[in-house]
């Protein structure tokens, strides 16, 4: 990893620190961001015998209670296949929520870690993101039991998901860099942040058609980057089509637009960490 | 002589901080930057520290708690940027800035090693080969393979010197790390520390223990609210630090603060 001949390891007056110096950075400690994600996941499943298989009977314990609620009591008109419908989308809303939630208490648990050693400090962020993302692969399987047991057809579509996860998992990197930054300076921020989740589910169209939105409130959907995501993993899954030109174009640009808007706030907030964490 | 492995000309570190008690949530925060009411102050860590570390030779730092020692390592560690001056260091280092740092209770002992030398930038490949030397560095046979949250304190400070020192590193911070173990460990310690600097390893102590400063160091730092107030011989340094606590509280150096809006 270093040279042989003695390395300039610290020099201050380097005033480059910008994302690329980041990136190679955190390429250098690729040791320790794997072991970061599989400390993540090993935590998660060393616990229990069942903890691999917990991953798959919760989408599955979710859909049973939802398919009941929204075929029997709600009524939206016209979704066929409604356990796909909702499972396509509501899995990568479940990764995006729980990352970004999870990002914030990641930043502010490894402080300790900060103050002591020289790491990138957007490796929390990433790590988190990228553990997140395998949970998210291993959420697929049982959605895919799920569309053969309610005979929803599976098509070759699907192998556009890498594309879309992509995307969805940039811009929930933006979104966690620029959210985990905060929440070291304000506490309060975790929690507004839950509900502020919350309403972001109903702002997007996963339980729901958008149909069923009134012209008035369209709006409000639209501008929801998190629509348009959504829409790039349910339509390869759900509509056997690959994603329109539009949906993809504003999702690219939700991805980059969260990915910069996120460093930006990340770096100038970072200088500060040391006092806070 | 070659060029030195640790280098501070005019190191200085400033912190911008609120200058209210309790602003840590957004809303107090909202709510006063609305009103414009949020001050800073800025406060002074280091001021124009300037010294250097040859290779081969150790420096311990002295002073009160609170003088900037911590903070001076943890520049010298690359964790903190000074806000100005330049700090270089020419080599690669452990920096073993807190002992157990990053240990996981459930993993175990051999899994820890592996997370640590990744903390501090080792290739897996590298910790393989080193491991053995570290496991009987430490004296721990056979509990590697338990998880940490079995192990005393004393046999995770061990676990913790053993991998921190346990590296190829051309300079060595240590911040009051000596104290660990029992005697027979801290003999081990220091006879780890010699022949590192025999290697030609430069070590930058912090520590409150002077006769270690005064028996193991080559030169000594005076730090004193952030600011040097003696660089020279180890001996001679401890003698005027000494001089200085019996005289009583000191007078002079300076943390300023200035409050301004911001």
């Amino acid at each position: 990893m270093h040279s042989t001949s003695v390395p300039v390891l610290v020099n201050s007056a380097d005033e480059k620190l910008s994302a690329i110096k980041e990136i190679r950075d955190l390429v250098a400690h690729r040791d320790l961001l794997w072991n970061l994600v599989r400390r993540d996941l090993t935590v998660r499943y060393k616990r229990s015998m069942i903890g691999f298989f917990w991953t798959m009977l919760n989408p599955l314990l979710t859909m049973m209670i939802l398919t009941v609620v929204f075929s029997t009591i709600f009524r939206f008109e016209g979704i066929e296949n409604f356990p796909t419908y909702f499972l396509s989308a509501y899995l990568v809303f479940g990764f995006f929520a729980q990352t970004t939630n999870q990002s914030m208490a990641s930043l502010s648990w490894n402080g300790a870690l900060m103050k002591r050693v020289r790491v990138p400090k957007s490796i929390f962020a990433v790590s988190t993101t990228l553990s997140g993302l395998v949970n998210l692969f291993l959420a697929y399987i049982p959605l895919f039991f799920i569309m053969l047991a309610t005979g929803a057809p599976i098509c070759l579509t699907v192998l556009y998901l890498p594309i879309s996860f992509l995307l969805i998992a940039m811009f929930t990197l933006g979104v966690s860099l620029m959210l985990s930054a905060l929440a070291v300076y304000f506490e309060d921020i975790q929690h507004m942040y839950q509900v502020v989740t919350i309403g972001l589910m109903y702002m997007t169209p996963i339980i729901y058609p958008i149909s069923i939105v009134p012209y008035k409130w369209l709006w409000v959907i639209r501008i929801n980057p998190l629509t348009h995501l959504v829409k790039l993993a349910r339509d390869p899954v759900y509509g056997c089509t690959l994603p329109g030109q539009h949906v993809i174009l504003a999702s690219s640009a939700a991805a980059v637009i969260a990915l910069v808007v996120g460093w930006v706030v990340f770096h100038r907030l970072a200088r500060g960490f040391y006092l806070h964490v | 002589m070659s060029e030195s492995a640790v280098e501070f000309q005019h190191v200085s570190l400033r912190f911008r901080i609120f200058a209210e008690q309790g602003i840590n949530s957004f809303k107090e925060w909202a709510i006063r930057w609305i009103t414009r009411r949020v001050r800073y102050r800025e406060l002074v860590a280091l001021s124009d520290v300037s010294f250097s570390v040859a290779a081969g030779h150790t420096v311990g730092i002295v002073g009160h708690n609170g003088a900037g020692k911590s903070t001076l390592l943890r520049v010298a560690a690359g964790i903190l940027r000074p806000t100005g001056g330049t700090a270089i260091v020419r080599g690669r280092q452990a920096p073993v800035i807190e002992l157990g740092l990053g240990f996981e209770a459930e993993l175990s002992g051999r899994e820890n090693i592996y997370f640590n030398g990744a903390l501090l930038g080792r290739s897996p490949a590298e910790m393989e080969q080193r491991l053995e030397e570290i496991v009987a560095f430490a004296d721990l046979h056979e509990f590697i393979d338990q998880p940490i949250r079995t192990y005393s304190t004393g046999m995770v400070a061990r676990l913790a010197f053993a991998v921190a020192t346990t590296v190829d590193a051309q300079i060595l911070l240590l911040d009051e790390v000596l104290a660990v173990g029992d005697a027979s460990f801290r003999i081990k310690c220091q006879d780890r520390l010699s022949a590192f600097r025999d290697a030609g390893v430069a070590i930058l102590l912090v520590t409150h223990d002077l006769d270690a400063v005064e028996t193991i160091c080559d030169e000594a730092l005076w730090l004193d609210k952030g600011v040097v107030r003696a660089f020279g011989s180890a001996p001679e340094i401890v003698a005027r630090y000494k001089e200085s606590v019996a005289e009583g509280p000191t007078v002079g150096g300076a943390i300023e603060s200035t409050t301004f809006q911001g």
